[in-house]
Parts: C-alpha cells; sequence; structure tokens
C-alpha cells in the first residue's frame, strides 16, 4: 500500500472546530492561587466545607510531583500559570433552550444537541467552559426520584446525598490531576438515581471548551441505588486554539448493591488540548459497571478508568477505542482492583495509530490475599496504518492466592496490503478498503456499545478515512 | 571464620592491562556517585530492594585448600562437558579441559588470564552493550569489582559438539562475588555453555554478576544458567545478548535457590535475519522473590524472538516477570512473541506480571500473553483416579508444567540434567 496516500488519513475534526467571541461575566484570570480558588468559591457562594476542601486540594497539587517518571514527558509543556482556572457568565443553568444565550446555543446546535433531544434522550446537561449552560431532565424521571443537577448544585442541595461520597473513590491526593481538579472543580453531573429505579434512557453530557488557554475542571459523581440501572453518555469538543488547553475531569461512580451502571464517552478533543481525567467507580455486592470508553481527538490523552470490585460478585468491564493520528497520543487503559471473592472482570482495548500517532495501553489488575473465584480478562489489540505509527502495551497484573484466574493477550497488526488490493479488485476505494479494514477491526467490540453509540462511532470512522484518501 | 578462609587474601589480578584498571577506577566512582533504584523506577515496581544493598556485602575472600577440594569434588556441574572452570568466591580453583579445543583456536581461560593474554580481544568485548532493564549502579558496582570467570572465544566456523560449563561457589557469609561470563561466537560457529551458581553452607551472601553473548553472524549459542545459591542469599545477574544478521541464540535460565533472585536479560537483534530465544523455568517457595525483567529489542528487519517465562509458586513466594518487546522503526517485518505464565499452588503467593510492547514499525507481528492460574481440578481427579497419590500428582502436574520451557532446548543430554537438577527441586512438595 502506498505509505503516501494514507498518510493523508485525517480526523474529521471540523464538526467542533469553531469557536465563538468570549463575553464571561467571571473570570478567575491565569494562574492559580488560593486567591483563584477563594474567587470560585466566592462565584459559586460555596458553604465553607467545600471552600476548605478545595484550599487543602491545591496544597496537595501544589506538593505533588509530576508523574513523569512513567508517564510522557509531553506533561511538563504544560504551563499552569498560563492557564484559566474559572470563566463562566451566570451561575443558574437554564432550563428551556429559549433562554440560553445565542452564541451558546449556536455552538451547541451546530455540535447536534438539539436533535439528540428530539430523540427522546432522557436529559441533557451541557457544559461551556465551566458552567452548565442547558440542563433539562424529562419530568417523569424527576417524579422518580432521579436526581441530574451541576456540581455546584448538587453539593449545595443535597449534601445529604452527594456528600457522603464526593472525593471517596477518588480522594484528592489520588494523583496531582485529581487534586487539581478537586481544588477548581466546576459544573460536571451529579446523578443519583433511588433504589430500583431503571432509567430507560441514557442520560447526556456535553462538555465543549471555547476559550482559548482555558483549563475545563469538570467533576461528576453517579450513585446508583440498590438495584437502579442508569446509562450516562459524555461527549467533548474543543475548537482549534494556538496554545495548548487542558481538561481535567474527575469522574466517581457508586454503584450500590445489584445496580448497573453504564458511563459512555466520546472524546473528540481538538489536537492540542491535554485530556488527563481520573474515572473510578466502586462496584458493591453483585453490582455491574461498564466503562465504554471512546478517544479520537486530543493531543495527550492520559485516562485509565477503574473499578474498585468491592462487593461479592461484582462485575466490573472497560472497553475501549482509542485512535491516535498525527501529533497525538492516547495513553489509555483500565484498572480492575478485586476486592471481594468471585468478581470478575473484563477490558478490551482496540487501538488504532495512523500517521505519526502513538497509541499506549496501561493496565492494572490487582487481586490480593484470600480472595477466591476472582476473574480477569484482559485483551489488547492495536492496529498500526502507517511505518511511522506506534503504539505500546504496559499492563501490570498482581494476583495473589491460587484461587483466581487471570488472563492477558495482547496483539499488534496491520491492514495488510493484499487486504487492502483484494477489496480494490472488487470495485472499491482504497479509502472504502481502509475504512472497512478499520471498522471490520473495531467491529466486534463496537457490537458491545449502546445502538446509537455505535452507530455514531462508525459513522465518525468512515467520516476520517472518507476525507482522507484520494 | 578462620577455618574456611586465607588470612591473606592474594593479590588482586596482577598486571591486568591498563584499559581494564581505568575502567575498573571509573566504575567503582560511578557506583560511588550514583543513586540506588527506587520503586519509583518502572525497572524495579514490585520489587525488593531492601534484599540487594551492595554495603551488606564486602568483596570475598578466598577460601582454604581443604574447602576448595571439597567445593571441587561438589562440582558436577555436566558430566560430559567439553571444559570445566570452577571458582569458589571469585578464585579459581579448577580448570579442565578437552585437549582439542585448543587445536580448533577456541579460547576457554578465566577471565584474569585472559585480560594479560588476550587484552586486545576481551576489551573489543567486554561491558560494552548498555543494559537498559537494569540499573547502572549495580553493573558499576559489578564492573568494579569483578575479577573472576569465563572468557569463552570460539573462531570461525567452529561447531563445538558438547557443552562448556563454569561452576562458581559463593561461601562464608556477608561476602560479595561477581560473577562474569563473556562468550563470543564468530561467524557460523556454534556453542553451548553451562554457568552453575551454587552455595557452600547456609551463610548470606550477594553475587552480582553479569553475562554478555556476542553471537556473530549466522553463528549459534545457547547459554544456559542453573540457579541454586543457598535460601540467604541475594542475586543479581545481569545478562546481554547480541545477535548478528542471521546468528541465533537461546537462553535459558533454571531459577531454583536465592531469598531474592533478580535476573535481567536482554536480547538485540541487530542484524537481519537474527533470531532469539528467551526461556526461563523458576520454582518458588518459603519466602523467595524471584525478580525476571527482559527486553526483546528487535533494531532489524525481518527478526524474530520468542519469550517463555513459567513460575510455580509455593507458600508465600513471590514473582515478577517485566518483560517489553520493543520493534525500532527500521525493523519492519519482524515476530516477537512473549509468553508468561503463573502456576500458584498456594493462597499466600503473588505472581506480578508486566508483559509490554513498544512497536515503532509496521508489518509486525507481535503478541503477548500472561496468565495465572491454579492447577485444572479435573487434572488433578483424572490422575487421582488412577491412583497417583493427590501429592504426586501435583508434583508432576508442577514439573510438566516447567518441563515445557526445558522441552525447547535442543542439546539432549544436557536437558536430561536439567529435568533431574527441576526433579530434585521438586521432591519436598
Amino acid at each position: 500500500m502506498s505509505t503516501e496516500v494514507i498518510s493523508q488519513i485525517d480526523v474529521d475534526r471540523t464538526r467542533g472546530d469553531f469557536s465563538y467571541p468570549e463575553q464571561h461575566t467571571f473570570d478567575a484570570g491565569t494562574g492559580l492561587t488560593h486567591g483563584t480558588v477563594d474567587y470560585i468559591a466566592d462565584v459559586k457562594q460555596e458553604p465553607d466545607w467545600i471552600r476548605e476542601f478545595r484550599h487543602k486540594a491545591l496544597d496537595v497539587f501544589l506538593s505533588k510531583p509530576m508523574p513523569t517518571h512513567w508517564a510522557s514527558k509531553d506533561l511538563e509543556n504544560i504551563v499552569f500559570d498560563n492557564i484559566r482556572y474559572y470563566l463562566a457568565n451566570s451561575q443558574r443553568p437554564t432550563r428551556s433552550w429559549d433562554e440560553v444565550p445565542d452564541d451558546v446555543k449556536r455552538t451547541f446546535e451546530r455540535l447536534g444537541i438539539p436533535e439528540q433531544e428530539r430523540k427522546f434522550l432522557a436529559g441533557v446537561e451541557a457544559q461551556f467552559d465551566s458552567e452548565a449552560v442547558y440542563s433539562n431532565m424529562k419530568k417523569a424521571l424527576g417524579d422518580e426520584g432521579v436526581i441530574f443537577v451541576g456540581s455546584t448544585e448538587g453539593l449545595k442541595e443535597h449534601p445529604e446525598i452527594f456528600k457522603k461520597w464526593f472525593g471517596k473513590v477518588i480522594p484528592t491526593g489520588d494523583n496531582k490531576f485529581s487534586a487539581l481538579n478537586s481544588a477548581v472543580f466546576s459544573g460536571g453531573s451529579f446523578i443519583y438515581v433511588p433504589p430500583g429505579v431503571k432509567v430507560k434512557h441514557p442520560l447526556q453530557a456535553y462538555f465543549r471548551i471555547n476559550a482559548e488557554n482555558f483549563g475545563q475542571f469538570e467533576r461528576t459523581l453517579i450513585i446508583a441505588d440498590e438495584g437502579s440501572e442508569v446509562m450516562y453518555m459524555e461527549g467533548c469538543t474543543a475548537p482549534k486554539f494556538e496554545t495548548a488547553t487542558l481538561h481535567s475531569a474527575v469522574v466517581e461512580l457508586v454503584a450500590m448493591k445489584g445496580a448497573k451502571i453504564q458511563y459512555v464517552t466520546v472524546q473528540n478533543w481538538s489536537a492540542n488540548v491535554f485530556n488527563l481525567v481520573t474515572k473510578r467507580a466502586i462496584a458493591h455486592e453483585e453490582a455491574e459497571v461498564k466503562w465504554i470508553d471512546c478517544n479520537i481527538g486530543s493531543r495527550l490523552t492520559m485516562k485509565y478508568p477503574g473499578v474498585v470490585l468491592k462487593g461479592r460478585k461484582a462485575r466490573g468491564e472497560v472497553l475501549s477505542i482509542a485512535l491516535a493520528n498525527n501529533g497525538q497520543h492516547q495513553d489509555t487503559g483500565a484498572k480492575m482492583i478485586h476486592a471481594a471473592d468471585e468478581t470478575t472482570s473484563n477490558v478490551i482495548s482496540k487501538s488504532i495509530s495512523i500517521g505519526h500517532g502513538r497509541s499506549t495501553y496501561r493496565g492494572q489488575v490487582h487481586i490480593p490475599r484470600h480472595l477466591k473465584g476472582c476473574k480477569n480478562n484482559t485483551e489488547c489489540d492495536a492496529l498500526l496504518i502507517n511505518s511511522t505509527s506506534r503504539t505500546d502495551t504496559y499492563p501490570a497484573i498482581t494476583v495473589r492466592g491460587s484461587r483466581n484466574s487471570v488472563q492477558h493477550e495482547a496483539s499488534v497488526s496491520q491492514v495488510s496490503a493484499e487486504q487492502i488490493f483484494y477489496m480494490q479488485q472488487r470495485g472499491l476505494s482504497e479509502a472504502q478498503a481502509m475504512s472497512l479494514s478499520v471498522n471490520g477491526f473495531v467491529n466486534d467490540l463496537v457490537r458491545e456499545f449502546p445502538m446509537e453509540y455505535s452507530v455514531e462511532l462508525k459513522r465518525l470512522i468512515d467520516l476520517e478515512m472518507e476525507g482522507s484518501v484520494g | 571464620m578462620s577455618d574456611t578462609f586465607l588470612q591473606d587474601a592474594p593479590p588482586a589480578p596482577t598486571a591486568a592491562p591498563e584499559w581494564f584498571v581505568t575502567a575498573q577506577r571509573d566504575a567503582a566512582k560511578r557506583f560511588e556517585s550514583l543513586p540506588m533504584p527506587s520503586r519509583r523506577d518502572e525497572s524495579w515496581r514490585f520489587s525488593n530492594l531492601k534484599a540487594l544493598d551492595p554495603l551488606d556485602f564486602t568483596q570475598a575472600r578466598p577460601v582454604v585448600q581443604e574447602l576448595a577440594e571439597q567445593l571441587l569434588a561438589d562440582s558436577v556441574g555436566f558430566e560430559a562437558a567439553l571444559a570445566t572452570l570452577v571458582f569458589a568466591n571469585d578464585r579459581l580453583i579448577a580448570k579442565r579441559a578437552d585437549e582439542h579445543l585448543a587445536t580448533q583456536g577456541v579460547i576457554w581461560l578465566p577471565l584474569e588470564e585472559a585480560l594479560n593474554t588476550h587484552s586486545e580481544l576481551v576489551h573489543r568485548h567486554f561491558m560494552r552493550s548498555e543494559s537498559s532493564v537494569g540499573t547502572p549502579k549495580l553493573l558499576a558496582h559489578h564492573q568494579a569489582s569483578v575479577r573472576a570467570g569465563t572468557f569463552l572465544y570460539v573462531p570461525q566456523g567452529v561447531r563445538l559438539s558438547a557443552p562448556l560449563q563454569a561452576v562458581h561457589w559463593a561461601a562464608g557469609s556477608g561476602q560479595a562475588i561477581f560473577p562474569h561470563t563473556l562468550i563470543v561466537a564468530e561467524e557460523g560457529s556454534a556453542v553451548t555453555f553451562v554457568d552453575w551458581f551454587k552455595s557452600s553452607g547456609e551463610g548470606r551472601n550477594m553475587a552480582c554478576g553479569v553475562n554478555d553473548l556476542h553471537v556473530g553472524p549466522d553463528a549459534t549459542v545457547h547459554y544456559v544458567s542453573v540457579q541454586e545459591w543457598n535460601r540467604q542469599t541475594a542475586a543479581q545477574q545481569s545478562n546481554t545478548t547480541a545477535i548478528a544478521h542471521g546468528g541465533s541464540a537461546i537462553n535459558l535460565g533454571l531459577h531454583l535457590g536465592g531469598v531474592f533472585a533478580r535476573s535481567e536479560s536482554v536480547s538485540r537483534l541487530n542484524g537481519s535475519g537474527a533470531r532469539s530465544e528467551m526461556l526461563a523455568a523458576t520454582v518458588a517457595d518459603g519466602a523467595q522473590e524471584f525478580d525476571q525483567r527482559t527486553l526483546q529489542d528487535h533494531r532489524s528487519p525481518d527478526t524474530w524472538s520468542d519469550l517463555l517465562y513459567k513460575n510455580a509458586l509455593y507458600d508465600t513466594a513471590k514473582t515478577i516477570v517485566s518483560g517489553l518487546i520493543r520493534v525500532e522503526p527500521q525493523a519492519h517485518h519482524t515476530d516477537a512473541y512473549q509468553k508468561v505464565r503463573n502456576l500458584v499452588l498456594s493462597a499466600e503467593a503473588e505472581a506480578n506480571s508486566l508483559p509490554g510492547l513498544e512497536i515503532l514499525a509496521d508489518q509486525v507481528r507481535c503478541s503477548h500473553g500472561a496468565t495465572t492460574g491454579e492447577i485444572n481440578p479435573e487434572e488433578l481427579f483424572y490422575m487421582q483416579a488412577r491412583g497417583i497419590s493427590e501429592k504426586d500428582a501435583y508434583r508432576l502436574i508442577t514439573f510438566g508444567f516447567l518441563n515445557e520451557v526445558l522441552e525447547r532446548l535442543p542439546d539432549e543430554a544436557l536437558r536430561e540434567k536439567l529435568q533431574q537438577t527441576l526433579r530434585a527441586r521438586l521432591q519436598g512438595h
């Protein structure tokens, strides 16, 4: 296959590549000090305990070194002093689409949110820079006791529900970026699903960075009470700016006994965004947590969704697809911490590296002493498109005790010239053939995804391949 | 102590060439100035650094004549070997060689002698390759302190029919030894070599060894190490195998002893068509810890490597296998495989696997797999149903599990010797 032709493959990121003039009522300025934290707490009129939580987190952030002894040196290119940590227009999310300011609305219309709503999705939360601008939830859900609010609102108005778990799944000091998020978090979704309630349609959130040099630090906490079920979908975009932008979220999930949570991410940040996200779930007895994670955009993504399998027979799953193009490093993976008998976990990761792109899988599986009947299965497959593409796999598996079983497999392959030739013989263009091969590579995984999502993903891959060759 | 050691250590190797003396002095400075590794270093993740503190040990003193004679009598090794060197606390105590070796141009010498007689040749190959899985401090420690080992040079086209071997003994306690093996196999040659590592008595000692294999074009080198240190000894063994085009190497480790044993093994596939097999079978029981780090470094196109590491874990033993396959940008059409299998036989044992891939080329076939599990109850039942006791069944299955590694060694007589050694080691279980 000809390298010149294939190297033109590029992700179609034009849908998100636009921005509007900024008119922010609240702006915390550049750089991060205790003053910035106070500014955010003041604007949000937060109770003292949250303010204190933020200040402590800032101290932890400042004292922690960058994890560059194992991670990409590119992290050193983040200049924390040049970042703007809080930008917002108003504090209250509007409930009706008409009340949303026009420029913000245009942004989201281009991103397709209203269409999603028309498809009877259960609720939409849209975050523009630091604050949620639009939030709506089907009335029926509210009647069932489902709470779907922003982080500030959740902590202020429902502390009895959210305070108990806030910062417990991912403590402030978990890593440097979870500490950063804890200091300056704003926006995100706090969701509570009462016992036995099965939310039929997915709840959705869209995150968008509009301002240059801006850092987005949303915070999400989802609690699914006993026997309940919920699916949450998030999408992210940002326009291309000359300078780097930082997105550092913390997402905590709590699945109580027998509950099921599915968390779906489509990350399509533009190629100058550092996307450093900490995501972890606690699964209690017989609960099930599934992370579905798709990383297509960003300059550097570091994200390893994890599940702490705390109750007997809990199950954790990570299904992940990463696509790294020129100038991109998708450093993704999964963590499965088994902490009870008969817990099972499954990790399936597929990555595609194009041009000079680099994709990395990092995984951790931990089964401590005295547990029995724990099982883990991990499969990592990497597809290399060009001779300049790169892929790495770094799993770490610790098993103590004899009554558990763990298997890990990884393979690396490429789209073979014969395959492409065969399809071209039958009248497909090279781009179509490539697209078919790549779709074939991810197909068995995509089938596991919710329907709307797999259609969207296939279309996205087709778009990339179509716009690229010929 | 006085009945184990000579009171006065004999002088260091006399008239060592100047390059060697200078290199030792520089290495001593590096050892002083470099920091000890920490568990934050990726290549020491999960490892136990306390066991390997060089300051706990002093350079080994020579053993007395009576002990040397006794050790010599115990140094059976492989009976059919063409040549044998025996060292006790880094001093040569016996040298035996088939007379045809010299007539074929094979150079078979203790390192300290080779330094004098073949200074140039040793200099060209001595500790030339950087190790990327180890730690510069311990390598510097070895280079600063090394005084004994094997130098083996096999000329072009010479194919040796039987293995050569060296036996390294550590005696006393608080002693550090620095065994070294340097093998240079010229174009089209073939050789099999075995290092035996053994302890006299139950003293707490340290071994900090290096073995470097230079496999020439179309040459074949099979290197086997049998590690049977006593249960107090901390060991660190660093291997580099450099393989030229068309060359082929097997590096097999049978790891049985030590309280903490770390082995680092790097295969560099430098020329196209180079092939490397990296094999290890480990029996870990009691509180033993085995730390194994490997790198399959593909630097040329059309190269092949295959790693198979198997661990059987009893009691509170712990193993780490951290392996990386690295395919450099120019190394297209690489085939590389890596398989780690852990058989956990107790509820208290801990197996860590870190199989890694770094692929910078395309048209590559790479895969790795790591599994950890217990003995299949159906297999046990099947054997018990045929009158085999549970204990015997466990032992048979474990032997079979590890024997898969030994089976990969083509040298039949040597393989049988290794199987005997493994059987004896499993006898207590």
